[in-house]
């Protein structure tokens, strides 16, 4: 006689979530809008760095002198400044008009004329103010029978000194970047996989295929099976969006601590699985209390509540400062770690034991809610009908 | 009984105040198509997904060739359930795959099973499908695949017949006499009496959750009165009168309709209307399923008294 492990029921159910899910347009779809979304924002961050740090000036009659001084200058403030030689003046108007060059610079050294079509950029209105000054400075000096390379390298090395009460780590933006958006793919995907366990459970109850169902397999195995197979869906998804993430970002360069970028997607990853065992099995449970599609809304109302204001606090938190004790607090809350921990670990700004520690708490919660989620889900599964009460399915 | 019998025996269950089943007991033996009927509300669904396990008894127990049915026997039922159950965004083939894998069967196993049951069940070109995209006689179909897929050793059905139209109804008469004459045993129930009558060996009347009668159909009327029906053209009014264990029914034209007693003589009856002149017509009739079901549920007038227990 034949007969059904309890592994393999569990394995058999979530090879079905897996095959039924992973096939759909709506995975597809939402995976490649999830995608545009990320390498949109790379792409913005790189156009941005790129437009601002770069310009094209056109040097004319005495000007044309100035190319080597004026990349020397803009190299020391940070810029990128391509020179090019212009000999007829009007053609050179005409180039700043259409947009071709960022400036025309014409006139001696010490008198430069910036020709510019409606505003120059602050950086580069600097740059040409040095060289000017510079060329004065060097004639005053050169007057005074003072050497002006010497007195300049005397006057380039000094600099204030550094006294940081609490140093920001390097690259402080970036990680912050990269933080906020773990923390949103995290969120995203708890929040959206969640809520598929929810419906596949009110799915079965309101096709009553459960009853078929749980002639053969126990609801613990069912309710595992499918908050596996969801979650391997889920983490499938993050997979292919941290990869297309680290590959797009290494391509364009537009973060230069790519390790880092990797730690933050493994850590991302790791919180991922935490959080969404965490919320399964209390959305499976609260699916199961409703035997009608309509009705599902009205149950993990507030478990979505929950989530979305701990996002948007911990959003706000993070944004504000990723080390204050507020920050702190609130990320050590164990239904709210999986949000906002992974965030502060890729802001720099989490301590070890305070990643120990809420590994630890939000363990010890899954194992407890796991455990009243089994117990809810199978005392109500096959209870077709009007909701049932919470109390009621808890007593069994 | 360790002969492949399901056995019902004894099963109650309550609802807060309500009792819902009292002691219900009845068995299906190894071959034998067993029809279970009763009104609505009297039991019958509850009583089936008792013996699935889908629902916990207060009392009672049920038991398969002398022993108690546990989860892993259980995964050997073929169940269908009253109210239809299927993914409805799964297609056919797939969802008989996953069904039969889930009670036990290698993939292999599987998917020979489900091809076979839906080419028996003329649902070939709709494999493909998604389920609710069939028609509702189609998806009663896949239902009833869904339920042999696994080689079940028992069936049990949940109102099998209902919204099937009279083509479907003669495959799903096939399908259940074949099982049963494989030694399955079968238990079905159905409002459609007279389907009932032709199709089971023995039949379980349940009402307010008691059995009120289990048995052949022929022991069961046989306690009861029959009807008689005689045409006698020549015979004069009132010429049955004072015949003993007849009363009449109905008197149209030459035509008289007897209630006949259990017991009673219909030769006397015959040769007092031989006595009148020519008899066209002399017709002795069992009371149907649906007349002995009305009696039953009416006022519970009928007991066990066809089963040998």
């Amino acid at each position: 006689m034949k007969t059904l492990s309890g592994r393999r029921a569990v394995w058999l159910v979530m090879k079905r979530e897996l095959n039924t899910r992973l096939r759909t347009r709506s995975f597809v779809v939402g995976t490649v809008v999830l995608l545009v979304l990320l390498l949109g924002y790379v792409g913005f961050q790189t156009a941005l760095a790129g437009s601002s740090d770069k310009s094209t000036v056109g040097l004319t009659g005495q000007a044309i002198g100035i190319a080597q001084q004026l990349q020397t200058q803009a190299a020391l403030s940070g810029r990128e400044v391509s020179t090019i030689v212009v000999t007829d003046p009007a053609e050179g108007r005409k180039k700043v008009e259409d947009g071709d060059l960022d400036a025309l610079v014409s006139g001696s050294a010490a008198k430069l004329t910036a020709t510019y079509k409606s505003s120059l950029d602050d950086q580069l209105r600097k740059v040409l103010d040095q060289v000017a000054q510079r060329q004065v400075l060097d004639g005053v000096l050169s007057s005074a029978q003072l050497e002006p390379a010497e007195v300049m390298a005397q006057v380039n090395s000094t600099h204030v000194r550094d006294d940081a009460l609490s140093p920001e780590p390097a690259d402080h933006t970036q990680r912050l970047v990269v933080g906020l958006v773990v923390a949103f793919l995290l969120y995203m995907s708890i929040i959206t996989y969640g809520m598929m366990v929810a419906q596949g459970v009110v799915e079965e109850k309101s096709s009553r295929v459960v009853e078929i169902l749980l002639a053969s397999v126990r609801p613990w195995q069912l309710l595992l099976g499918k908050v596996i197979g969801l979650g391997l869906v889920g983490l499938t998804q993050l997979v292919i969006l941290a990869a297309a993430g680290l590959v797009a970002a290494s391509v364009t360069g537009v973060f230069t601590l790519s390790g880092f970028a990797t730690g933050a997607a493994l850590w991302g990853l790791l919180w991922y699985l935490l959080g969404f065992l965490l919320y399964a099995t209390i959305y499976g449970a609260l699916g199961s209390l409703v035997s009608r599609q309509e009705d599902t809304q009205s149950v993990v109302g507030p478990l979505n509540i929950v989530l979305v204001v701990g996002f948007i606090a911990g959003f706000n938190l993070l944004v504000q400062d990723p080390s204050s004790s507020a920050t702190k607090v609130v990320s050590l809350i164990p239904l709210l770690s999986p949000i906002l921990m992974p965030a502060r670990i890729s802001t720099g700004a989490a301590a070890g034991w305070e990643i120990a520690l809420s590994l630890g708490l939000t363990l010890a919660c899954v194992a407890l809610l796991t455990w009243l989620g089994g117990r809810i889900y199978g005392n109500s599964v096959l209870r077709i009908g009007s909701r049932i009460k919470l109390s009621e399915a808890l007593r069994g | 009984m360790t002969d492949g019998t399901l056995e019902i025996d004894g099963i109650s269950k309550r609802y807060g105040a309500k009792v819902a089943l009292d002691g219900v007991s009845f068995d299906v033996r190894a071959g034998e198509l067993f029809g279970f009927v009763g009104s609505n509300g009297a039991g019958k669904t509850t009583t089936m997904r008792i013996a699935l396990g889908v629902l916990a008894a207060d009392g009672g127990e049920v038991r398969f060739d002398g022993r108690k049915i546990t989860h892993e026997t259980r995964t050997h039922i073929g169940y269908m359930p009253e109210e239809r159950g299927l993914y409805p965004k799964m297609k056919v083939l797939d969802q008989l795959v996953y069904l039969a894998e889930l009670h036990g069967l290698s993939a292999n196993d599987a998917h020979r099973n489900a091809e076979n049951w839906i080419s028996r069940l003329g649902l070939a070109d709709r494999r493909k499908d998604e389920v609710q995209k069939l028609s509702l006689g189609n998806q009663q179909r896949v239902q009833l695949a869904a339920a042999l897929v696994h080689d079940p050793t028992v069936l049990v059905l949940d109102e099998p017949f209902s919204g099937l139209d009279p083509l479907a109804v003669d495959v799903m008469s096939g399908v259940l006499r074949e099982k049963a004459a494989a030694g399955v045993p079968v238990v079905f129930s159905s409002h459609q009496l007279d389907l009932v009558e032709r199709l089971c060996d023995r039949v379980g009347i349940i009402r307010g959750g008691r059995m009120v009668a289990v048995g052949t159909v022929d022991a069961l009327t046989a306690g009861v009165s029959s009807k008689l029906v005689v045409t006698a053209p020549a015979a004069p009014d009132g010429w049955a009168a004072g015949l003993p264990g007849v009363r009449v029914l109905e008197n149209h034209g030459a035509t008289t309709v007897f209630d006949l007693e259990p017991g009673a003589d219909d030769q006397a009856v015959l040769a007092a209307a031989l006595a009148t002149g020519p008899v066209t017509e002399f017709s002795r009739r069992r009371r149907s399923l649906t007349e002995l079901f009305r009696d039953a549920v009416s006022d519970g007038a009928v007991a066990n008294e066809g089963e040998p227990r």
